[in-house]
């Protein structure tokens, strides 16, 4: 029996679908089977990010409505044989999908799947009440700005009143580490203390996160991006290992590191 | 029928009159003696109003009977109620009361977007985040960090307060004062209380240690006891 886990924010833009497909795509690696679910009807993104685009026939759409079997509209990642997605609709808006048609869903994929990840949408409206109806845990996703703190906040009131399992936990995303030590962001500890829930990662702001979305390729795949540790730390958290919060500190240069080499 | 005992007795004091009223006649019997009483003395034009303060023993009024009490003394005479006092009170009046007065103790993070809202006082143990909102009927207690708007002495009560141990708030609101922080930055203040001053009329945040000095009466119950 799999464990359903949703990837939820409040606030738009912060990273959700990013991270849902990092987390997913990790999760994966270490041999687990995973289907991500898109809950974004109208909007859907997750599929661009993993680079399965093109293979989408059937949607989640036409599986509420009868359509299609569930089995037909999954896709299989085109790396892996245990990462699979299924799409949201393009056309249709987020009144097609009920509560009890995702609970539906849900509960059918966790009987083959280790991990069902859900990509929930911007928002506290009928879209998020779909996505977070099957979820047994949340991930909130925030960033270390203010407005961003606030809508997760909002989103962790919402999801305490729903019966999960767990309360929920959080990842920050987008820290940049010059900014936050110059105090021109919102520092982690401040951060985690407003909102008391347990931190279950961090992720740097990278460039590298761009191109790989762009490229349909998720970050993790590679191992050399200090955001791809990261999610692969947080996969690890997931699975229930402790692991300590990586460092943010700027990798030096060779040159960096023989000036400190001889001040000592 | 045989009188034993008056059914009024009048009493006159420095402040006035007082009227007291036995509690085993029937009320009939009472409206017409009083009546007959104060008919017997009808007042000179020039003579000041006189105030007169009725007890009732354990005797309970309903609002039209204190109604018609209130017009037969007040009709004629240059007579003016001050009060009415009665021993009892009916239970659902006391249960609201006990409701009202109550301190509520609740054990949350009032996060963005959720409202907190009791009757009588509130001990909050935890934190009022930034979009948070708490609100009360009488004092607000926070044993955590006050970020969102707190609103104590909803119903209109001044003596109302909120006290936090932390407080950098958006808002304080008491009965119908606003007040908000200040557009700059500013760090918030530990162990201090919000409370109206009357002088500058206007909220005001101070520390907790000079509240006994402002407040003698802190629970909302008691205050209740006394005003009546």
């Amino acid at each position: 029996m799999g464990e359903a886990i949703v990837i939820t924010s409040g606030k738009g833009g912060v990273g959700k679908t990013t991270t849902s497909a990092n987390i997913g795509t990790s999760l994966a690696l270490m041999d687990k089977k995973v289907c991500l679910i898109d809950t974004d009807i109208g909007l859907r993104n997750l599929d661009v990010i993993m680079g399965l685009e093109n293979r989408i026939i059937y949607d989640i759409v036409d599986v509420i409505q009868g359509r299609c079997k569930l089995q037909q509209a999954l896709i299989k990642d085109k790396r892996f044989d245990y990462l699979s997605l299924l799409p949201a609709a393009q056309t249709s808006d987020k009144s097609a999908v009920t509560t009890e048609g995702m609970k539906e869903i849900v509960s059918e994929l966790k009987q083959e799947y280790d991990y069902i990840i859900i990509d929930c949408p911007a928002g506290i409206e009928q879209g998020f009440q779909n996505a977070i109806a099957g979820a047994d845990r949340a991930i909130v996703v925030t960033t270390p700005e203010n407005s961003s703190v606030r809508d997760a906040d909002r989103i962790i009131g919402l999801i305490e009143k729903e019966d999960m399992i767990e309360p929920p936990r959080l990842i920050i995303n987008r820290i940049r580490n010059h900014m936050m030590k110059n105090g021109d962001m919102l520092d982690i500890d401040d951060i985690v203390q407003l909102l008391a829930i347990d931190l279950i990662g961090i992720v740097a702001d990278d460039e590298e996160m761009i191109k790989a979305s762009n490229k349909g390729e998720p970050i993790s795949l590679s191992p050399n991006f200090k955001s791809s540790i990261s999610y692969r730390n947080i996969a690890r958290r997931i699975l229930g290992e402790t692991v300590p919060l990586q460092s943010l500190e700027e990798e030096k240069g060779f040159m960096q590191k023989i000036k400190a080499f001889f001040k000592i | 029928m045989q009188e034993t005992k008056p059914t009024i007795t009048i009493k006159g004091t420095r402040d006035g009159l007082i009227l007291f009223i036995d509690e085993n006649s029937s009320f009939e019997e009472i409206l017409q003696d009083l009546i007959k009483k104060l008919d017997a003395s009808t007042p000179q034009k020039e003579e000041p109003v006189v105030s007169v303060k009725v007890k009732l023993g354990h005797r309970y009024l309903t609002e039209e009977q204190r109604h018609q009490l209130k017009e037969i003394i007040e009709d004629k005479n240059r007579f003016q109620i001050e009060a009415m006092e009665s021993d009892v009170i009916p239970i659902k009046d006391a249960k609201t009361w006990l409701d009202e007065s109550q301190l509520k103790v609740v054990n949350q993070i009032v996060r963005s977007g959720q409202v907190l809202e009791t009757k009588g006082d509130l001990l909050l143990i935890g934190d009022v985040n930034p979009g948070g909102r708490v609100r009360a009927s009488g004092n607000i207690y926070i044993m955590g960090n006050l970020l969102g708007i707190a609103h104590a002495g909803i119903e209109g009560d001044q003596e109302a307060f909120i006290a936090a141990s932390y407080m950098k708030p958006a808002q304080l609101r008491i009965a119908e004062y606003i007040s908000r922080a200040p557009d700059y930055e500013a760090d918030g203040v530990y162990m201090e209380c919000g409370i109206i001053d009357p002088d500058q009329n206007k909220i005001v945040i101070d520390s907790i240690k000079t509240l006994s000095k402002q407040r003698k009466v802190i629970s909302a119950f008691e205050r209740r006891m006394n005003n009546g």
